[in-house]
């Protein structure tokens, strides 16, 4: 049985499981592949409504500056540009990662998801470099509500990058030491869907946060 | 070293919660010796706490769910005894233990006894009515029962360490910020519900992908059972609406730890937002809770009424038109913020209208029973109990949906008792219901009936003795969480609701009594066909206990009530079908993982707490190295070989063909 039909390998919950199954009607219990990315989709989609409870006190706790700056005045549209540039060329590499996976070349792979973790990582360098300027400013989170929430919702994203950038570093020794396994592919499969809404969640915030602060 | 922890963080002055704990640490100690002793440990390794196994993790669930109950129980108890006696008089708890004890409580009951019940009895029953062989993700399920029992743990740890939050339930700022409660309390109760809040969202992901993906081949989703039906909806909410509990306690740990400014009264904090961010949680809970005891009844009514369910789809429109306006209606436990009226309006007509499928529902068992040959169980019993209390309960929220009359009684015992009587009449009564309905298919023996009964009239007399008089004073104008007071019109109402507490606590003993008893004389009371009480759904297709693969064959669903089908067909033929052709069985393997997490996640909570930092950074890694422990192993399910399915299987055959026998005879 070659790799790619080992990832449609029928799941322990039924013994009869046809390719076509999707968990709808007759069919029976859908694969595992199915099954874990599906699963995976609805955790992403508890993970966006977190996020939402932090745009929303954003958007509530924005204006209370108490006297002080906001975060979008003080930071520097380049830097953020360029942050917003490393985290999409992250996830472009994050795409050719999969290319080389459903490819099943390894030397490709490993060198696609190194990208993908150094441009993420240069993303998290830049991000800290900002909070860190904006704290020597008298602009810490500390100073009003507004940096509060400025500070939690910008940071949240960050540590979901931080958390992502432990998965890559797992994902990578992974496929190295244990191949193109159909287990390891479920969790790049999910991986890769991490990856990519974290973008979507920085979108958001590049929008709403930097794009709109900044006129305010 | 150990950041805040020093010797005087143990309450040597405050004798009572030692001696509770020194008593309860003794029970646990002694049945780890007896576990041990006996040579039992490999045994609770290997079948328990590694298992992934949906039914023992559903049991564990529930019976961390009954301990706790004792615990939340015990602090009710002493609440009462507080009011009875503290009429112009201290009373014998002082005011800061008296607020530790009613913040726990709640604490405590909702999400350490009502949520692992009912996620306990899902996790039992929703694999086994859909036909399958386990949950979507087995070892993951593990991990979030874990998780649990983890801030359960905790909890219960600052009964001894420290304290609990004084703040109530919820942890309301600006009264839950480090200014105000610069101990460790309100820290407990933080880290507590993070660690628990992470266990249930993965058990609601989890069951979600489960009745969403892996159904027995035919189970389409208009002949699910209501229970699967209700478990989809509840843990759709819990998905939707656990995340932004962890945000919103989140904001409030940044606040306490980071001197952040979420909730505080300066530099532009917002108190008021953390009610809407917490309540928009709070009221989908409150249908997480309900809707699988909805659930229960369902199952429960039909069975013991000898038809199928009255207006199944009508069932299915009302339980997910209540899951999506449980998300619409959050703003009604503060009509008092000053919204506005319109604002109010509208979420006071949403309040009302929630009332429209719950009564749907009510209608539905009452015509289920209509014409039924109704047999009067247990089960049954707490059925009809809670319809009676429910609709009194459901309507006395109704009145407070009315943001006018809810001005009045916001934050009274009126509002107390209008929860317990909604959450004790439905909740908890459902939950004993499919305890008693589900006992017997989970253990192989049933509860003896008449303690039962008994047990159950004791709580119900109780519950009514113990709230309605809180409605009475709530009317008087008594507001919640008073250690002392000084109106007499009070007194009496308050020495019937002690009375009341009384009662229910008989109902608990008895409770523990019809285990005890039921438990030494098993074996009159077994159930060799695994249908005890002529049910309809596929969990009783199968034997009691179920093996561990559930099904020796996958049940190919052709109509609606499968089981019922099959069964009157057997009947009438006086012969079951011909027996299968068994296969092997991938069964996926036990895992440490989960428990080993909680470990780590407990290191974690506690040393956050008392502001260990290193210790906290090694339970990270300490968790984060138990993944990558995880996700490295090579062999991750074992096969049951198809010889062994048989011989598992057909005692379970033979003594169903016994029982068509004695039919035919």
């Amino acid at each position: 049985m070659s790799a790619a039909a080992a990832t449609f390998t029928p799941g322990f919950v039924a013994p009869a499981v046809s390719r076509e199954a999707t968990g709808h009607g007759d069919a029976g219990p859908a694969p595992k592949r199915v099954v874990a990315g599906f699963g995976f989709w609805i955790f992403l989609l508890s993970d966006i409504v977190m996020f939402s409870a932090f745009f929303a006190s954003y958007a509530v706790l924005a204006g209370a500056v108490a006297g002080g700056p906001s975060a979008a005045a003080l930071s520097d549209p380049n830097v953020v540009a360029l942050e917003t540039a490393c985290l999409l060329l992250s996830s472009f590499c994050c795409g050719m990662a999969s290319l080389a996976v459903e490819a099943r070349k390894q030397a490709l792979t490993q060198l696609a998801l190194l990208a993908t973790g150094l441009l993420g990582f240069a993303f998290l360098l830049l991000e800290l470099r900002e909070f860190a300027g904006l704290v020597a400013q008298g602009a810490g989170p500390s100073r009003s509500a507004s940096l509060s929430s400025f500070f939690a919702l910008v940071g949240c994203h960050g540590a979901h990058v931080t958390v992502g950038l432990l998965w890559i570093g797992t994902m990578m020794a992974q496929f190295y030491a244990k191949g193109f396994r159909a287990d390891i592919l479920r969790r790049y499969l999910c991986f890769s869907l991490f990856w990519h809404a974290l973008d979507i969640v920085w979108v958001a915030i590049f929008s709403l946060v930097y794009l709109m602060g900044a006129h305010v | 070293m150990l950041g805040k922890l020093a010797w005087d963080a143990i309450p040597w002055e405050q004798p009572l919660p030692l001696l509770s704990a020194a008593f309860v640490g003794l029970i646990i100690a002694g049945v780890i010796v007896w576990v041990v002793l006996a040579g039992r440990l490999p045994y609770v390794w290997r079948e328990w706490i590694t298992s992934v196994d949906h039914k023992r993790i559903g049991v564990m669930y529930i019976l961390l769910a009954l301990v706790m109950l004792l615990r939340g129980f015990s602090d009710a108890l002493m609440m009462r005894t507080q009011q009875a006696l503290a009429f112009n008089a201290p009373g014998f708890l002082p005011p800061e233990h008296y607020n530790q004890i009613f913040s726990a409580h709640g604490t405590i009951m909702i999400f350490f006894v009502a949520m692992p019940f009912v996620v306990g009895l899902m996790n039992y029953v929703v694999p086994l009515q859909l036909g399958v062989r386990d949950v979507a993700f087995p070892t993951l399920n593990s991990v979030g029962f874990w998780l649990t029992a983890s801030g359960a743990l905790l909890v219960n740890v600052s009964l001894v360490v420290g304290e609990f939050a004084r703040t109530g339930w919820l942890a309301f700022p600006p009264l839950s910020e480090l200014k105000y409660s610069p101990g460790v309390g309100v820290d407990y109760y933080l880290w507590s519900l993070q660690i628990s809040g992470i266990g249930t969202l993965i058990g609601g992901v989890n069951l979600v992908t489960t009745i969403l993906k892996t159904r027995a081949p035919g189970m389409r989703y208009t002949r699910m059972p209501i229970f699967c039906w209700t478990a989809l909806a509840s843990n759709l909410l819990i998905v939707a609406s656990f995340p932004i509990l962890t945000a919103t306690l989140a904001m409030l740990l940044l606040d306490r730890y980071l001197d952040f400014h979420f909730f505080t009264n300066e530099l532009g904090g917002n108190p008021m937002m953390f009610m809407n961010l917490i309540w928009l949680w709070g009221h989908p809970e409150v249908y997480i809770l309900v809707l699988p005891a909805f659930g229960v009844y369902s199952e429960v009514v039909p069975t013991f009424s000898g038809k199928a369910l009255f207006g199944y789809r009508s069932m299915v429109i009302a339980t997910m038109a209540i899951c999506v306006l449980s998300f619409t209606v959050w703003l009604h436990h503060f009509f008092t913020m000053g919204a506005g009226g319109d604002v109010n309006g509208v979420f006071g007509v949403a309040s009302m209208l929630i009332a429209i499928p719950t009564g749907v529902k009510v209608f539905n068992w009452l015509f289920t029973m209509y014409r039924g040959r109704v047999r009067f169980s247990t089960s049954m019993h707490w059925a009809i109990g809670f319809m009676v209390t429910f609709v009194i309960g459901g309507m006395t929220g109704v009145l407070q949906a009315v943001p006018t009359a809810d001005f009045l009684v916001h934050n009274s015992l009126f509002l107390v008792a209008h929860f317990h009587n909604v959450i004790i009449g439905s909740v908890l009564f459902g939950a004993f219901a499919g305890y008693t309905f589900w006992f017997p298919k989970a253990f192989g023996f049933s509860l003896d009936e008449r303690l039962g009964k008994a047990a159950f009239w004791c709580w119900l007399l109780g519950f009514y003795f113990a709230f309605m008089p809180l409605y009475a004073v709530g009317l008087e104008g008594m507001t919640r969480r008073l250690q002392h007071y000084d109106q007499p019109q009070w007194h009496p109402w308050l020495l019937v609701a002690l009375g009341g507490a009384l009662l229910i606590f008989c109902g608990i003993i008895l409770q523990i009594t019809q285990l005890v008893v039921s438990i030494r004389s098993r074996e009159s009371r077994r159930d060799l066909t695994g249908d005890v009480w002529d049910a309809r759904s596929l969990e009783w297709a199968t034997a009691s206990p179920p093996p561990l693969f559930n099904f020796a064959v996958v049940p190919n669903v052709k109509t609606d009530e499968p089981y019922w089908g099959t069964k009157q067909k057997a009947r009438e033929l006086l012969r079951l079908e011909p027996e299968p052709e068994y296969e092997p069985i991938e069964v996926p393997r036990n895992s440490p993982t989960g428990f080993i997490t909680a470990f780590f996640a407990v290191l974690v909570g506690f040393a956050l707490i008392w502001h260990i930092w290193w210790l906290a950074g090694v339970g990270l890694v300490g968790a984060y190295a138990t993944f990558v422990a995880f996700a490295w192993r090579d062999k991750v399910e074992s096969v049951i070989s198809a010889e062994e399915v048989a011989r598992i299987d057909r005692p379970n055959r033979a003594a169903r063909s016994l029982a068509l026998e004695e039919l035919a005879a």
